[in-house]
């Protein structure tokens, strides 16, 4: 499992309500929720987003509501993969759950910035900036968590 | 090693002996949880799993709080979808219009959850439940749907911060700014991945409509859950309540904590949680002067009969200032039936306060009461995100029912001695 794409970079503590904000939670249309994503942290996200593009931040990303729309409507916008020191808990579990894939890695975090091109190797956890050509190495995931990836989210690791 | 009260309940919960933090475990749920908003996701998902039967028709509550009573036709269709799945499976604990409530305020009011309980809510604040002892947390609606069809879900055993409580709080001041000060002291993620224990001496001087608001905001603070060690406060609040046996859980005397920290309750004052984070906290005296626009009695957080008891303490024969509109919303139905029966619904109409039916509504920027750009509220709600009540350039202050009744009547940021002298 790998994937490669651009950056887009944020701080500490991007919550869940600028993710997607509540007012549009009234559907569950992963595309419509999509077509808001961090609308109100960076209005012009959505416009620049390309598939496979990364998301880097710093400590506790996702934080605040428990709404499974805000890892969706990243997904959905094309992101390939959240880089951050540290996710909010549930933030980590629904994203894991979905098959949005997250990585804990404070020196990416540091170094990595906005627009560099950077590859990301879910197996050994390593994180090459193609831009600034250094490597960083994440957290590997423990093997439970890799099995529910590996089955395409939680439900599809209970029907085994 | 000692287990703390939250490793206690989760070892009973996976039939082990003993669990440790950073085990994954597997545990049995006594009740899953959602609502309008976060139900359809998880419905959608166990339609789409092939699941065709729940794992307890009465251990699966279904709650249509947040943009209820339907505040357009796409939340009415959402309503609709947790209506027609409710009653396919038979869920006992649908709540809709007209019985509902907003659900953490609802739930244990109906005694649906037990000390030493496990459950999990696709909403983030239903840490609310570890007032009664059990471990409570949220999760989203992939785990909800699981823990419907499966009655299990998976757990990281958590390790746990101590908050020692001691002493007594002063007039005025609540479980809410005892929860704003710690909040304020570790920062919003100062016990992320971890629980919070609440005990101490101090303890039986917490009603339970206190330690409720406390625990609800273990979230704002990054926990996985919080939790009071039980007592004849909760004991007494369960019985009539929990028709059903139910095991009370102690931490061990030798349980490890990663911090303890000692906070004599007499020492906490007023407290209001600045823009754009509950972190952002400031004394009642280190305020300064801020006009406000709307002001916010409600919510999970708050909306409790105690919230509108001190509401209208400090709103009984007193007008909300001219330009301030402020918005009071009992958390359930029998709370707002006490409401009127107290007179509380009079004292709030006279004093120019809209009085309405339960809904999280104005909390989240869903509907009733939402803000315009460069609009400022005081709420006593739990988040003060960018755009949380509505324009991205409006600013929500948090505090508690004491501080935002007395902020309605004087138009600015103000603690009860404002307006009731001192």
């Amino acid at each position: 499992m790998n994937t490669k794409g651009f950056v887009h970079k944020y701080g500490d503590n991007v919550d869940t309500d600028v993710i997607i904000p509540a007012r549009y939670l009234n559907t569950a249309d992963a595309k419509e929720l999509a077509s808001h994503c961090m609308e109100d942290i960076d209005k012009d996200f959505v416009k620049n987003v390309q598939p496979n593009d990364i998301i880097v931040a710093n400590y506790n990303f996702g934080c605040g509501s428990s709404r499974e729309h805000a890892p969706l409507a990243i997904k959905t916008a094309g992101i390939s993969c959240v880089i951050a020191k540290t996710f909010a808990r549930i933030f980590y579990r629904n994203s894991i759950n979905i098959g949005l894939a997250i990585l804990e890695c404070e020196e990416a975090a540091d170094k990595i910035e906005g627009g560099d091109e950077v590859a990301v190797d879910f197996d050994t956890g390593i994180i090459t900036n193609l831009t600034k050509n250094e490597t960083y190495q994440a957290e590997p995931f423990p093997d439970f968590i890799k099995e529910i990836i590996h089955a395409n989210g939680l439900l599809n690791s209970l029907k085994k | 090693m000692g287990m703390t009260m939250t490793q206690k309940v989760l070892a009973a919960h996976a039939g082990l002996p003993s669990v440790k933090p950073g085990q994954l475990i597997k545990a049995k749920l006594d009740l899953v949880l959602g609502n309008d908003i976060t139900s359809p996701v998880a419905i959608n998902e166990f339609n789409k799993a092939g699941f065709d039967q729940i794992f307890h028709q009465d251990k699966i509550a279904l709650v249509m709080d947040h943009f209820t009573p339907n505040k357009d036709i796409k939340a009415a269709e959402q309503c609709k979808q947790c209506r027609t799945f409710a009653k396919q499976y038979h869920v006992k604990n649908y709540f809709d219009v007209g019985d509902m409530g907003i659900e953490h305020a609802l739930l244990p009011e109906k005694g649906l959850v037990a000390p030493g309980d496990c459950v999990i809510g696709a909403d983030s604040h239903t840490c609310t439940y570890g007032a009664l002892g059990a471990f409570s947390t949220g999760v989203g609606s992939t785990d909800m749907a699981a823990g419907m069809a499966t009655g299990e879900a998976w757990f990281k055993v958590p390790s746990a911060i101590k908050f020692n409580l001691t002493g007594k709080l002063n007039k005025w001041v609540s479980g809410k700014d005892v929860i704003l000060h710690i909040i304020g002291m570790i920062g919003v993620d100062g016990a992320l991945y971890r629980s919070m224990e609440f005990t101490g001496e101090g303890l039986k001087n917490l009603s339970m409509d206190d330690r409720l608001c406390m625990a609800n905001m273990a979230i704002e603070a990054g926990a996985k859950n919080g939790i009071f060690e039980v007592d004849d406060v909760t004991l007494a609040y369960v019985k009539g309540r929990v028709d059903r046996e139910y095991t009370v859980f102690q931490a061990d005397s030798d349980a490890e904590y990663d911090e303890i920290y000692d906070i004599d309750l007499g020492s906490i004052k007023s407290t209001v949680s600045f823009p754009h984070l509950p972190e952002n906290t400031k004394t009642i005296d280190e305020v300064g002067d801020i006009k406000i626009d709307q002001v916010v009695i409600g919510s999970c957080t708050n909306g409790r009969l105690e919230d509108m008891e001190t509401a209208a303490a400090i709103l009984k024969g007193r007008r909300v200032a001219e330009d301030v509109r402020a918005i009071v919303i009992p958390g359930t139905q029998s709370i707002y039936k006490e409401c009127v029966k107290r007179g509380y619904a009079e004292i709030f109409i006279d004093a120019g306060c809209a009085f309405s039916t339960p809904t999280c509504g104005p909390c989240l920027g869903g509907h009733m009461g939402i803000l315009a750009a460069g609009e400022r509220a005081v709420s006593t709600t739990n988040r003060n995100f960018v755009g949380r009540m509505g324009h991205v350039d409006s600013e929500v202050y948090l505090a508690s029912p004491a501080v935002a009744a007395a902020s309605a009547v004087t138009g600015k940021i103000s603690g009860p001695e404002a307006v009731l002298g001192k």
